[in-house]
């Protein structure tokens, strides 16, 4: 079966009286990935596991291709899944764990055991057909759980958190890995995560999810540079929320002035005024004390290798600020002067 | 694939068969042997519809026309939620109007005067029911099911729907019904008529609640008497279970092997030789007091029977049942809580008083419950011991089968034994519903426990190894009085009593089975044959249900399925007498009935052996096999068993045991037919044949030692890899058995 599109329409779902997803609605183009991103509790798992049919909705229409699959139970969806904790069937070999669902479906052993190779020669795995998963590292397990979701050759494969019990070096490779196949086979990818970094890396678009209700959605470099909110300002990397005085002058631009300091920028349809603006740690410059009209002493400063990072008292608020100069680390109690580059200084509509 | 035409089709050719084929009606002889065949037009043995139109039992013609109704519904092009509804309609009416129709008409016609009153009179009545009625009321209740299914409940499987109303009708029938007619017959007079006065004099009689014997006149009331001997009872198995916990746990006593042991020794033992061990050593001609006579010239007392002997007996019965709750208690207690104590300059005096017993307190109570609960239901030991202290179960027993006959009488001690067990069940649960092993974190704990204070040490030492010495010696009494002529007369040595009970003749005609014990000892071990697959299978389903799916109704099924748990066993004998023994069900004096009463005796043990289990399976493996297309019950077969292997041996082998151990409930069920080997040994032992009685009851022991080992062998072990397979753990399975 070929890739299909996703459709919800105003799903809700309650556990009793709390709304785990509360209206919720969105498309998923066909051989896309989307990435559903937001805190533990924002209801992004629980809308994985209604695609997968794992959950029914409250109300609401879920379509996967043409077809209303709202009340069609799991077994019965042309959908796959790769479980956080990979659900690999203990007592069964690699080969086995594979072949399940096609001999569930009613493949002869012979047959399954035909495209279970094949499908663990395309995740990269020969030669461990008959180990029991607990004889496998993590990276091979997490081969081994696409693989097996992969064989049925689904319209929608699921993946739930797939790289939380990896670690870090694993984790880039895994995600390129997942991000390549999904290009290669032309499947139709919904992930989701808690991490931004990885959702930006591998995803063509981002939904952002937070208490129960879609927060934003968009392609990443949208959501990183023009948050809907200060939640996905805050959500999409780090940044430091100030106060600060917006005047239109323009179709597009507009003024901001932070302290005695004044930036120009996109105003997004903002009205003049008194607003929040997030600004990226990175798109702060520190340098010298009579360089800039925004004086700051440095409070705290961590040395991490390739960056510096500071939490820098100033007349706005304390900001945080990664900084590149490693080589010339600032003092605590170092006067300094804050400048921010325009691309990291967003206005943030008022929620 | 998704219309579910196929399991339709199914369940209405199961229907048919039971409305058209079969007899509808319970035959004299079992319905397999195929006699019916050639009569198959009879009034007897006539299907469903041949009785509704030749033999004028037209109220059973309506199940089918609802019959033939489904038979619309395999239409292909009808529409889903259409044929669920319909589905979903027809089951239930046919389920209710099956059971209506059941309890409305009886064999003289119509049950009750007012509904004969009010409706044209029948001509005949009816039977007890027989497979094609067995047919058609499951072919109902799923064609119910799978119309659930259809409308998305129970996330859309037609397994999981069908086995929660599976379950949930068996456990109504075979658990909720009988409970429910014992409280019927105590509230009916003698003429079976509702009367709460009978019921009032019945309850509150001197008989159950007298306090005679406070003021040192006459006997207390069987009540107080239970309560008393279970209090007693409790206290003693608690305290020693806890001293041989702390030397198994915390001193350097070096055969704790042999301890653990003893854990296993009460599953495996029929319930008379702790009883059997006693009397040859208390008793009238026991050792202790053949050696008075001859030493002192004392007379010979029959102080072993009556509440000391019953004491005695029960707490050497139950205190390894408290023991195997309490070390688990006492090793959950982290040795890094009593390390930190004694960091904090507690000595070990101190840490064991102020840290080490306060922690094991909830297992404390636990046990306690465990051992009244055992205590109250016991029904071997008083029989055997109580001489004139009656308690309530054995009085259940002698007013249904002694001259009394007052089954309202049974009925009402019957609810004061249930409302006891009952309480202390509940108290139990709730004591377990609290965090008892409070230090029992998942994090690794490392150190070693602290050694028991010397004190402490000593009383456990001074208990209990005289208590397992005598443990020791009243099972090889056990043993050896089998192999004596007459015990405390004649100690010859001799095989008599073996040859009476299992003597084989070969002759030229073949094999003679003459030993007097062999009949009751096959039908033992073919009636724990067939129940113990069963209950294995309706216990870990009802675990996977209960675990594994979610659904509206859910505590109230669980409650359903554990219910059986607290429920004495003499109560269930007789609640089962009085539910079974008339139409619609009729089935006592049948081995069906036994069979029965043991799958829904001992279902709980493997709800809860499956439920331990389970949720130690991952949950996303059921789900990961969902989206990979299987269904419920392909999961459950293919995914969940293989690793269930642990508790399905657990549970086989519960279940066996206990069917060939039990004597409270089939005491009242047995017949001529079916009887059993603890009701053979029990009439030995009332005709003072204790050497038969003794070499059956080794015989018992033997032939479940030989089950434990094949069923053990037959599941096999699962395989995960380098990890090692699990034991089964069989001894945990039998703390809370009542």
């Amino acid at each position: 079966m070929p890739a299909a599109s996703i459709e919800f329409q105003n799903v809700r779902k309650l556990y009793g009286e709390v709304a785990a997803v509360n209206g919720v609605s969105f498309t998923i183009a066909a051989r896309s990935l989307v990435t559903l991103l937001g805190p533990s509790g924002c209801g992004k798992t629980t809308i994985l596991r209604m695609i997968a049919g794992l959950e029914l909705p409250t109300s609401g229409t879920i379509r996967i291709g043409e077809a209303d699959v709202t009340r069609i139970p799991a077994a019965e969806r042309d959908v796959s899944m790769v479980f956080q904790s990979y659900a690999l069937f203990p007592h069964m070999s690699v080969l086995d764990n594979v072949s399940y669902g096609l001999t569930v479906s009613g493949q002869t052993r012979a047959q399954a055991h035909e495209k279970a190779r094949s499908a663990l020669a395309t995740v990269g795995l020969t030669g461990l057909d008959q180990r029991l998963p607990s004889e496998l590292s993590g990276g091979q397990q997490q081969r081994v759980a696409v693989a097996r979701a992969l064989v049925l050759e689904p319209a929608v494969l699921l993946f739930d958190e797939p790289l939380s019990n990896l670690d870090a070096r694993l984790r880039r490779q895994m995600r390129e890995e997942i991000r390549d196949l999904q290009q290669r086979l032309g499947l139709t990818v919904v992930y989701v995560t808690h991490d931004q970094s990885e959702a930006l890396a591998v995803s063509d678009r981002i939904i952002v999810m937070d208490k129960a209700v879609i927060a934003q959605e968009g392609a990443p470099r949208e959501l990183y540079a023009q948050p809907k909110d200060s939640f996905v300002a805050g959500f999409m990397g780090e940044a430091n929320r100030v106060r600060g005085t917006l005047r239109r002058n323009g179709a597009t631009d507009g003024t901001i002035a932070l302290g005695p300091l004044s930036i120009a920028l996109p105003h997004r349809g903002i009205a003049d005024g008194e607003i929040d603006v997030a600004i990226r740690p990175e798109a702060i410059d520190l340098v010298a004390a009579e360089a800039s009209p925004l004086a700051g002493t440095v409070r705290k400063a961590a040395y991490l290798g390739n960056t510096m990072e500071y939490t820098v008292d100033t007349a706005i608020g304390p900001l945080f600020v990664i900084h590149g100069r490693v080589d010339r680390p600032l003092a605590v109690g170092a006067s300094v002067g804050v400048a921010l580059a325009p691309h990291g200084v967003i206005a943030i509509p008022p929620g | 694939m998704t219309d579910r035409r196929g399991a339709v089709a199914f369940w209405l050719a199961v229907g048919a068969a039971g409305f058209l084929v079969v007899p509808w009606y319970a035959l004299q002889d079992s319905v397999f042997t195929l006699g019916w065949v050639p009569h198959f037009t009879a009034k007897e043995a006539a299907p469903a519809w041949l009785q509704a139109t030749t033999h004028g039992r037209v109220w059973l013609a309506p199940l089918g026309a609802l019959l033939a109704a489904v038979a619309l519904l395999l239409a292909p092009g009808l529409a889903r939620t259409l044929r669920a509804n319909a589905l979903i309609a027809i089951g239930a009416a046919g389920f209710a109007y099956f059971f209506a129709q059941g309890f409305a008409i009886g064999p003289t016609g119509w049950y009750l005067d007012t509904l004969g009153a009010a409706l044209p009179p029948l001509t005949g009545g009816q039977y007890g029911m027989g497979l094609g009625a067995v047919l058609v009321v499951a072919a109902f209740a799923m064609l119910f099911a799978v119309g659930l299914a259809g409308r998305g409940f129970f996330k859309g499987d037609a397994f999981v729907a069908g086995s929660v109303v599976a379950v949930a009708s068996l456990v109504v029938v075979f658990t909720f019904f009988p409970v429910f007619r014992i409280l019927l017959s105590a509230v009916e007079d003698a003429s079976g008529l509702f009367s709460l006065p009978a019921f009032h004099a019945r309850l509150t009689t001197e008989k159950i609640w007298g306090l005679g014997c406070v003021v040192g006149q006459t006997r207390c009331g069987v009540a107080w008497n239970t309560l008393a001997l279970a209090l007693l009872c409790a206290t003693g198995c608690t305290s020693l279970g806890l001293a041989f916990a702390l030397i198994a746990t915390r001193t350097d006593f070096r055969q704790k092997k042999l301890l653990r042991f003893l854990t296993v020794l009460p599953i495996i033992t029929p319930p008379f030789v702790i009883g059997l061990g006693l009397i040859l050593i208390f008793g009238r001609s026991g050792l202790i007091n053949q050696f008075l006579e001859f030493a002192f010239g004392i007379q010979p007392g029959r102080w072993i029977y009556g509440m000391q002997g019953v004491l005695l007996a029960q707490v050497f019965a139950f205190t390894p049942i408290a023991f195997l709750v309490l070390i688990g208690v006492v090793e959950g207690v982290s040795p890094s809580m009593e390390e930190a104590a004694q960091t904090l300059r507690a000595n070990r005096w101190r840490t064991f008083v102020d840290v080490s017993l306060p922690l094991m307190r909830p297992g404390l109570a636990n046990a306690f419950l465990i051992s009244f609960i055992e205590s109250i239901a016991d029904f071997g030991n008083p029989i055997l011991l109580g001489g004139n202290f009656g308690v309530l179960s054995t009085e259940i027993f002698f007013s249904v089968v002694g001259a009394q006959l007052d089954q309202g009488r049974a009925a009402t001690l019957g609810i004061v034994l249930l409302l006891f067990a009952l309480a202390a069940f509940f108290a139990q649960r709730r004591v377990l519903g609290r965090k008892v092993y409070t230090s029992l974190a998942g994090k690794g704990d490392s150190g070693l426990p602290t050694q028991l204070p010397d004190g402490v040490r000593r009383l456990c030492y001074g208990i209990a190894i005289p208590w397992a010495t005598l443990t020791v010696v009243i099972y090889a009494m056990a043993v050896v009085g089998g192999f004596v002529e007459t015990w405390g007369r004649d100690y010859t040595p001799t095989l008599r009593h073996y040859v009476k009970a299992f003597a084989i003749e070969f002759t030229p005609n073949g094999v003679i089975w003459a030993g007097a014990a062999w009949n009751s000892f096959w039908t033992t071990i073919k009636l724990a044959a067939i129940a113990s697959p069963l209950t294995a299978a309706l216990g870990i389903l009802s675990a996977y249900l209960l675990t594994r799916q979610k659904f509206v109704g859910q505590g109230a099924f669980e409650f359903g399925t554990m219910l059986s748990f607290a429920i004495p066993g003499t109560v269930i004998g007789v609640s089962y007498i009085l539910a079974f023994n008339i139409p619609p069900i009729e089935i006592t004096g049948t081995a069906i009935v036994l069979i029965v009463c043991f799958i829904f005796r001992n279902m709980p043990v493997g709800v809860r052996a499956g439920m331990a289990a389970m949720s130690q399976i991952d949950k996303s493996l059921d789900e990961a096999s969902t989206t990979l297309g299987a269904r419920g019950f392909t999961t459950l077969r293919r995914v969940i068993l293989p690793l269930l292997k642990p508790a399905l041996v657990a549970a086989l082998i519960y279940s066996f045991v206990r069917a060939v151990t039990t004597v409270s409930a089939v005491i009242f069920l047995v017949s001529a037919e079916y009887e059993m080997a603890t009701t053979y040994i029990i009439n030995r032992v009332i005709n003072g044949d204790y050497g038969v009685a003794i070499a059956y009851c080794s015989v018992l022991i033997v032939l479940m030692l030989a089950a434990i080992w094949l069923i053990n062998y037959l599941v096999g072990e699962r395989k995960l890899g380098r990890r090692a397979a699990g034991a089964p753990r069989l001894a945990t399975i039998g703390r809370n058995a009542a």
